[in-house]
């Protein structure tokens, strides 16, 4: 076993805490080091808690000497999502309108984490409110890709991929309502798992759009998502989506032989638009499963190509419901009165005659104008522009034309996937089209950005799980990643068949050239 | 759209209908909050009964209270309404500084039950209605915003304590023809659901709140009805004021149309609050009145499912009705559907006072005349309930049995009534403590005979014809021995006198 914590996997520091090989005071300190060499490269974090994880390592190691009982992540380094609350931490959901907010309260997850014994190191960056898919929405700047820092790690759980990428942390914790666990690991060269709806309890996650968000793990392994699944899974009678059925022991089901597994391919993923080295990475990865023993079918998913013109109805209509709490007046960024109004264009609170020298004329009362310019000030482009989506999509008049009709759609998709599975086990094929794209590329391009999540959409609309996982490497030295997506409550068969992908190929071994 | 009536048109004063639609709030009878555990307790300080999901803080999530919805389940069925096996849970989007979620979770196009009645019947006749229920929701209750325009600050401070609070919508057909109507209804509504259980339909305290809707019908002289456009009545704290400020509306309508001749549909439907101390409805700015509450599936919350069990538990919760109550009482009592309603009106635990009186008693009217006479007069001069009213049934019992018996009369008995009521003493005790005991017949026999060798001219009026000149013998009697029977001494002396 290599002596250096950064190079040992979270089953391996786990176990190696467990013995007393490691201290999780070392362990943690090796992280938090490479932590602050390397975040001012990658701005994968926005907050670290030094003090506060050395001072639970220091704990972890006081009850291991003293032969107390230990949880099942005892000293294990997780980096945790800016979108989850934590009640020692700000949590801002790389948001202005949330800058230093402090939330009451740890989410499930963060709650099951501490009771597990992980080691919260720090939270990441994400798109705003998780919603972007290049992490370049952050009103904190964006994150880079540790294979090639002038490039997008993916978003929006972009901080904790290029974290685990970068091996800033073994471990750690995402959301995916469209892709933001997936199609950033794939990215960054790693693996996230995004579970089933209502798996992983939402509890304390800041919603983005809630029939759809999902949290899950994120790590350089099959093994090391399971482990970190089995602690943070289950059902949590504070969300009512959460599923009652028993977890699994995930880790124990990893060896599994593949043997007789069908996995599906989808012909429409293979059209124009995919990246021809993409492709083949993919069918490569086709190729490294039938060796271990499955077989490889052609299914249809007929709605699939509705995914995104659905996806971008439902998720921005939720969000703009989700996201009109943030007023300025109880918590979060407030606009002081007097200042020059900032709304966007059209936002119906300009003067009529045009003048800003006296702003707060334009509006009704001067508690209307915080409403107004707290909103234009602490929210980012990307996230009003949804907001006005989704505003748009509920408004009376279109309701029936949009929203009503995307939610008939989402039932087709969800349909397709039920019929696909009753002839396979499992569908696979490409995360994103290409890989790592430069950053600044999609800015300017919202429809473009929005394509990003084109094969990811569509297990979020059906509420099935689906794993991303490196596949291979572009000529360019960047990751290429394979997904597969599994039936409701198939977390057990994605992870064992990746982590069977991953006994046989060693794309997911392989470390960025990072110069920090 | 119509031109204004030529005055041939237009139908004399008064020959106009009145149509009266309701929409009532109620606040459940819960010890939580409908979608967080935090306590509904009135009159906490501000902002303590609290918690991230009625603060709606980011990542707070909302989870049903059951109890909540059992209540309700308890209601609908009362009010005779469908329950829907399925149900859900929709957002209505609004923005408002004391609702702290920006959308209020409540149930658009699914509610959890329709199609329901509750007839008021006046017990003096005047009118039976029959008010149909469109729809009973649930949702939750908004924050309270608190102006404070003092020292010219006009600072606004908001209490979330209630917000979350489980909220009963129930909404009427146009099915109330009068403003009496309107507040006998409401009034029989608010019984049936303290009866229930289901809320203490405190107006005063928020737990019961009222809008009415109302338009005029107009029958024109060739047939035809004028329909005045529709109003929506708010801000109406009492069940008196609801009929007042109906009352008014129905004659500023009325003089509204003889004006102006406009008819429903050529405008919007107008928001009118009603101004008590004044006594008027006015005009609100109702910037709602064109909002869009961007309703859609509350996908925090799962559908409610309504088995047949549990509208079995739910009926069994019910217990019999007011009305239903009304018809048991006066049949197994044989009292008056007036005196029935009187009883029942005062609530469930003085209807059982009443009946373990009327048990014990062995007759149901004489039960109900001191129910009505002395105990409802009395509770209404002390205060206090029934549960706490210090002479209990079997007590009144007793002075009413000895009254019966001939032991002593009803005024006798009120004396005993009050000094058992003022002492807490026993009846027995207070009985012999006042010296009263029944006069034996030996010792009537003796005292009327003095009475009557005592009043030569009261016995040549009787024996003249004018046998109501003997009650000048009673009054003397009562002096002698102030436990006899008048009835008794009437008796004797008349057998005494004819008998001379």
């Amino acid at each position: 076993m290599p002596s250096d914590p950064l190079q040992l996997s979270a089953v391996e520091i786990v176990a190696a805490v467990r013995s007393g090989d490691l201290t999780a005071t070392a362990c943690t300190e090796a992280f938090l080091d490479r932590i602050a060499r390397t975040n001012g490269t990658l701005n994968a974090f926005l907050c670290v808690d030094r003090e506060g994880a050395l001072a639970r390592a220091a704990d972890i190691d006081a009850r291991r000497r003293a032969g107390r009982p230990l949880g099942p992540l005892a000293g294990l380094p997780v980096g945790v999502k800016d979108a989850l609350c934590t009640a020692d931490l700000p949590t801002t959901c790389a948001s202005k309108m949330l800058a230093g907010y402090r939330p009451p309260y740890d989410a499930e997850v963060v709650a099951r984490l501490r009771r597990a014994d992980a080691v919260i190191v720090g939270k990441t960056n994400m798109d705003e409110f998780a919603m972007g898919g290049s992490n370049e929405n952050s009103a904190f700047g964006p994150v880079a890709n540790p294979w090639d820092t002038s490039r997008a790690p993916g978003g929006s759980s972009g901080g904790s991929a290029a974290c685990v990428a970068a091996d800033m942390a073994p471990v750690a914790i995402g959301s995916d309502t469209g892709g933001s666990i997936r199609q950033p690991a794939g990215l960054c060269g790693i693996t996230g798992l995004k579970p089933t709806y209502g798996r992983v309890s939402r509890r304390g996650l800041v919603a983005f759009a809630s029939s759809l968000d999902q949290i899950g793990p994120m790590a350089r392994s099959a093994a090391d998502c399971a482990l970190t699944l089995e602690a943070i899974a289950g059902h949590d009678p504070g969300d009512s989506t959460s599923l009652t059925d028993a977890v699994p022991d995930y880790s124990r089901m990893l060896d599994k032989p593949l043997t007789g597994l069908r996995i599906g391919r989808v012909p429409e993923h293979f059209a124009a638009g995919l990246d021809p080295e993409v492709a083949r990475g993919v069918e490569e990865a086709f190729a490294v499963f039938r060796e271990l023993g499955a077989t490889v079918h052609d299914v249809r998913l007929p709605h699939a190509h509705h995914g995104i013109p659905t996806y971008y109805l439902i998720a921005p209509c939720e969000a703009s419901s989700n996201l009109a709490r943030y007023d300025g007046a109880h918590y979060g960024y407030r606009a002081e009165p007097g200042g020059g109004h900032r709304a966007e264009p059209g936002g119906g609170h300009r003067a009529a005659d045009g003048r800003d020298a006296d702003a707060t004329a334009a509006f009704e009362s001067p508690l209307v104008e915080m409403y107004c310019r707290s909103r234009a000030e602490g929210f980012g482009p990307e996230v009003k522009r949804r907001i006005m989506l989704g505003t748009y999509a509920l408004s009376a008049g279109y309701y029936d034309a949009y929203y009503a009709k995307a939610l008939r759609v989402r039932r087709l998709i969800r349909q397709d996937y039920l019929d696909a599975f009753e002839s396979v086990d499992l569908i696979g094929g490409p995360v994103s089209a290409t890989a790592a794209f430069p950053l600044g590329e999609k800015t300017g391009d919202p429809l473009a950005m929005y394509l990003v999540d084109m094969y990811t959409v569509t297990a979020n609309l059906a509420g099935v799980g689906g794993i991303s996982f490196p596949c291979g490497f572009t000529a360019g030295g960047l990751p290429i990643g394979f997904q597969l997506q599994g039936p409701a409550l198939a977390e057990s068969l994605l992870l064992n068949a990746t982590d069977r992908f991953q006994s046989l190929t060693d794309w997911h071994r392989r470390r960025p050239p990072l110069a920090v | 759209m119509a031109a204004a009536p030529s005055p041939a048109d237009v139908a004399s004063p008064g020959s106009f209908t009145t149509i009266i639609g309701l929409e009532v709030h109620v606040q459940l009878q819960t010890a939580t909050k409908l979608f967080c555990g935090c306590p509904t307790t009135f009159g906490a300080p501000p902002n303590t009964q609290v918690c991230p999901t009625c603060l709606g803080l980011p990542g707070s999530l909302p989870v049903m209270n059951r109890h909540a919805f059992d209540l309700a389940v308890r209601a609908a069925l009362a009010l005779e309404c469908t329950i829907a096996p399925f149900t859900k849970w929709d957002r209505k989007n609004y923005f408002y500084p004391d609702l702290p979620k920006g959308y209020q979770i409540s149930q658009f196009d699914l509610p959890f039950s329709s199609d329901g009645f509750l007839e008021v019947v006046d017990p003096k006749g005047a009118f039976s209605r029959r008010v149909g229920i469109i729809r009973v929701h649930l949702e939750e209750d908004a924050g309270k915003s608190m102006h404070d325009e003092a020292a010219g600050t006009a600072d606004s401070r908001i209490d979330l304590n209630r917000a979350g609070t489980p909220l009963c919508e129930i909404v009427t057909q146009p099915d109330l023809r009068s403003p009496q109507e309107a507040r006998a209804w409401l009034n029989e509504l608010k019984l049936l659901l303290v009866y229930l259980g289901v809320s203490d339909c405190n107006m005063q305290e928020g737990s019961l709140r009222v809008d009415a809707n109302v338009n005029l019908h107009i029958p024109r002289p060739d047939g035809s009805v004028a329909k005045t456009p529709i109003v929506e009545i708010k801000n109406m704290n009492s069940f008196r004021s609801v009929e007042r400020a109906l009352a008014y509306e129905a004659a500023r309508q009325w003089e509204e149309w003889q004006a102006t001749g406009r008819e429903l549909g050529s405008a919007p439907k107008q928001t009118r609050g009603w101004d008590d101390p004044a006594g008027v409805t006015r005009g609100q700015r109702h910037k709602e009145e064109s909002s869009d509450y961007r309703y859609f599936p509350e996908p925090d919350l799962v559908p409610v499912r309504v088995s047949a069990d549990d509208l079995a538990r739910a009926r069994a919760a019910m217990g019999v009705p007011p009305a239903g109550l009304r018809h048991m009482l006066a049949e197994r009592w044989s009292i008056s559907a007036y005196d029935a309603d009187v009883l029942v009106n005062q609530g469930r635990d003085l209807v059982a006072y009443f009946e373990e009186l009327a048990g014990l008693v062995g007759e149901g009217k004489v039960a109900s005349n001191w129910m009505q006479q002395d105990v409802l007069r009395t509770l209404n001069e002390r205060g206090g309930t029934i549960d706490a009213f210090p002479v209990r049934p079997p007590a009144l019992a007793d002075i009413i049995g000895r009254i019966a018996a001939g032991d002593f009369d009803t005024s006798r008995g009120r004396e005993i009534f009050a000094e058992v009521l003022a002492s807490g003493r026993t009846v027995a005790d207070v009985v012999s403590s006042l010296g009263i005991a029944a006069v034996d017949d030996d010792a009537l026999d003796v005292l009327c005979r003095e009475l009557v060798a005592a009043n030569p001219k009261i016995v040549a009026d009787v024996q003249g014809g004018k046998e109501q000149a003997a009650a000048g013998l009673i009054g003397q009697a009562k002096k002698k021995n102030p436990n006899v029977n008048p009835g008794k001494v009437r008796a004797k002396c008349l057998e005494i006198i004819r008998g001379l």
